[in-house]
């Protein structure tokens, strides 16, 4: 099932924030294709739970409409649209068993929809297969493990045959181990079932991994969406470029003067036909090369040994945050030593961005 | 051994407050209760035995009393509890004037019971100049007025079981809608998006979630409804035994008191009837609390 927001905006007249209306999501406009896995990713508050909240409506759009397919589901209820919902904290219902909890969104089917017993039945033992807790059918869930617990609520959210199957924050609550575990998890019953899943998270690596799109949100506005290495790649806005990426992009005070994008005192890159002015330079960690002759000069801090790569942690005085982190391979070990490292930089790896719009500056390199 | 020294020393304050002031007098009623013709002004006694139990099992004023206080509980309990739980759920679901229908509803809590009662004889009372504030709207659909704080025994029970409801319905409230409020709303959401109509969120998401503080309310009510006086002297005055309306608390209080008092055997052996069935209640109420809730 196709998903297409439109225009969708959501504010909030009762909060008031600086004299205005709290605007939650604003011109929302993104359409989902049928059995995608889609991250809707950004930093606390910037509207992605609110526009989950009203693609499954438990909230109203102010403004906009929603399709899924072909069916104008703005002004649905939520539950006739057919969706299937997983909730940060579970919602798994404390006094029911595994199996009950399952049942419970069939036993609500009424008229035509209605279920025999033996179908109910064969159906949660479907859904409890596909996530594999068939074995766990009589626990309370206080007997489960969070990441257990996380699969009796996909199980319930699968096992009414939702159109479309939205995730929010599915991780958060689990340990570290379990996360990396559990998302791979989701995936796979993503690809199994082929259910248009719109899934949120403020983890863009979580995002990243398991997405086939991601969308990156800011203060409810839209600032970029593709497939996560597109978007890692080639971000539109220094939000975008600071957001993905562990580490973090280096970002540094730059300016460009006579056709030199400079850093400090150390031309890095050459480019066409940009006039003088001050701007925003971000490297990406791996995008930095150990080269005695190279022109970016960077007191040396520490060296972390990962094994196949190093990272290395220098200072300069342009950073925004004084540290630079960049990862190299681990060969390059034996060139680290004394005070400074020299470095040279991968042209598709530095981005620019404007002083003041923090926009993208798409320049021509020369030479 | 040094620590447990250590720990009887912490204790001490609460062990000796408790042994004076609770255990000596409980285990002082007990011996009373089994002291024949005990006579308090010369502290002497005939014998020991069941007499006292015997006696008090067999005064019509004490069967009457058990009566009223079991009509009592069994009618008060379940209405009380029933009507706070819809009153919290309308409570709950209101949005406008909300605080101010809980203030309006606490209020009951913070007034003095005998206030309470003065009121309730100005709204019920019959007297010569008056028929009363509910008999005039019983008049009003055309029906003969009612004396309910003299007549007939119905009345008089009908007056008291209203009044205790009354009295105990904001506490209940209370405790209600605050474990209504704690109830978290994705349970609410997630029951919404898989269509659950309100009845069955209620029945089988919000009843069982606040099962513990029901339990909660309808043991506390057993045992407070068990103990029941003061609401009975407020409405019929200090001679129940005359009006047919006292209760086994008031019963003890009149042995001990009362017009025909200075009888602390009997008042004891009634004490500990008493306790035995509020025991007994109360360890009922838990066995079956606790299969219900699962625990």
């Amino acid at each position: 099932m196709k998903v297409t927001l439109e225009k969708l905006t959501k504010i909030y007249p009762h909060r008031v924030k600086k004299g205005e209306f709290v605007t939650a999501v604003s011109d929302f406009n993104y359409e989902i294709p049928d059995g995608k896995l889609i991250g809707l990713l950004g930093p606390s508050g910037c509207g992605k739970s609110t526009t989950l909240n009203m693609i499954c409506g438990l909230e109203k759009p102010s403004s906009g409409r929603i399709l899924f397919g072909d069916d104008d589901v703005t002004a649905v209820s939520p539950e006739n649209r057919g969706v299937g919902m997983v909730f940060q904290n579970y919602a798994l219902y404390p006094h029911l068993t595994v199996r009950q909890n399952i049942l419970f969104p069939l036993q609500n089917l009424k008229g035509k929809d209605k279920l025999t017993k033996e179908e109910m039945e064969k159906r949660a033992e479907e859904a409890a297969k596909l996530v594999q807790i068939d074995m766990l059918m009589d626990r309370k869930p206080n007997e489960l493990s969070g990441g257990q617990q996380q699969r009796v609520a996909i199980a319930r959210s699968l096992v009414k045959m939702p159109r479309v199957l939205l995730l929010d924050e599915p991780l958060s609550n689990l340990d570290a181990r379990l996360r990396l575990q559990t998302r791979e998890e989701i995936r796979r019953i993503q690809r199994e079932t082929g259910i248009t899943t719109v899934f949120v998270t403020h983890d863009q690596e979580e995002a990243m991994s398991i997405s086939d799109s991601i969308v990156v949100m800011k203060e409810g506005t839209v600032q970029q969406t593709g497939k996560p290495q597109e978007v890692y790649d080639d971000p539109v806005n220094l939000f975008v470029a600071k957001f993905l990426g562990t580490p973090p992009i280096n970002v540094f005070e730059a300016r460009i003067e006579g056709g030199k994008v400079m850093i400090g005192d150390d031309a890095v890159l050459t480019v066409k036909d940009e006039k003088d002015r001050p701007v925003w330079a971000a490297i990406r960690p791996e995008g930095f090369i150990i080269d005695e002759n190279g022109p970016l000069h960077c007191r040396l801090n520490a060296v972390e040994v990962m094994g196949r790569d190093i990272s290395v942690v220098s200072e300069n005085e342009a950073a925004e945050n004084p540290t630079v982190r960049s990862i190299v391979d681990a060969d390059n070990l034996k060139k680290l030593s004394g005070e400074t490292v020299s470095f040279s930089v991968k042209p598709h790896k530095i981005f620019l961005f404007e002083k003041d719009t923090e926009e993208r500056i798409r320049f021509e390199k020369k030479g | 051994m040094k620590n447990n020294v250590k720990a009887w020393l912490y204790l001490l304050p609460a062990v000796l407050f408790l042994g004076v002031f609770m255990v000596y007098p409980l285990i002082d009623v007990l011996i009373y209760s089994f002291e024949e013709g005990y006579n308090s002004a010369s502290q002497s006694f005939f014998g020991v035995g069941l007499y006292n139990y015997d006696y008090v099992l067999h005064d019509p004023y004490f069967l009457q009393a058990v009566k009223n206080t079991f009509l009592l509980v069994i009618i008060t309990v379940p209405i009380s509890t029933g009507l706070a739980l819809l009153i919290s759920l309308g409570l709950s679901s209101i949005k406008k004037l909300k605080r101010l229908f809980q203030t309006v509803y606490f209020l009951p809590y913070v007034t003095n019971t005998l206030a309470v009662g003065l009121v309730f004889m100005i709204l019920f009372k019959k007297t010569a100049y008056s028929d009363g504030l509910i008999n005039l709207l019983i008049g009003l659909v055309g029906c003969n007025p009612i004396d309910f704080i003299d007549g007939p025994y119905a009345a008089k029970m009908f007056v008291l079981c209203f009044y205790t409801i009354w009295i105990v319905l904001p506490f209940k409230i209370l405790i209600l809608t605050s474990a209504l409020a704690s109830v978290d709303q994705t349970y609410y959401n997630a029951a919404k998006l898989d269509g659950t109509s309100k009845f069955r969120t209620f029945a089988r998401i919000t009843l069982p979630m606040i099962s513990p503080m029901i339990f909660y309310l309808i043991i506390t009510g057993f045992i407070g409804a068990f103990k029941a006086y003061s609401d009975a002297v407020a409405l019929f005055g200090t001679n129940l035994n005359a009006a047919g309306m006292n209760t086994i608390v008031g019963y003890v209080y009149d042995m001990l008191y009362g017009n025909g008092g200075g009888y602390p055997s009997f008042a004891s052996a009634a004490a500990l009837i008493l306790f035995a069935v509020v025991l007994t209640i109360t360890c009922v109420n838990l066995l079956v609390s606790g299969k219900a809730t699962g625990k």
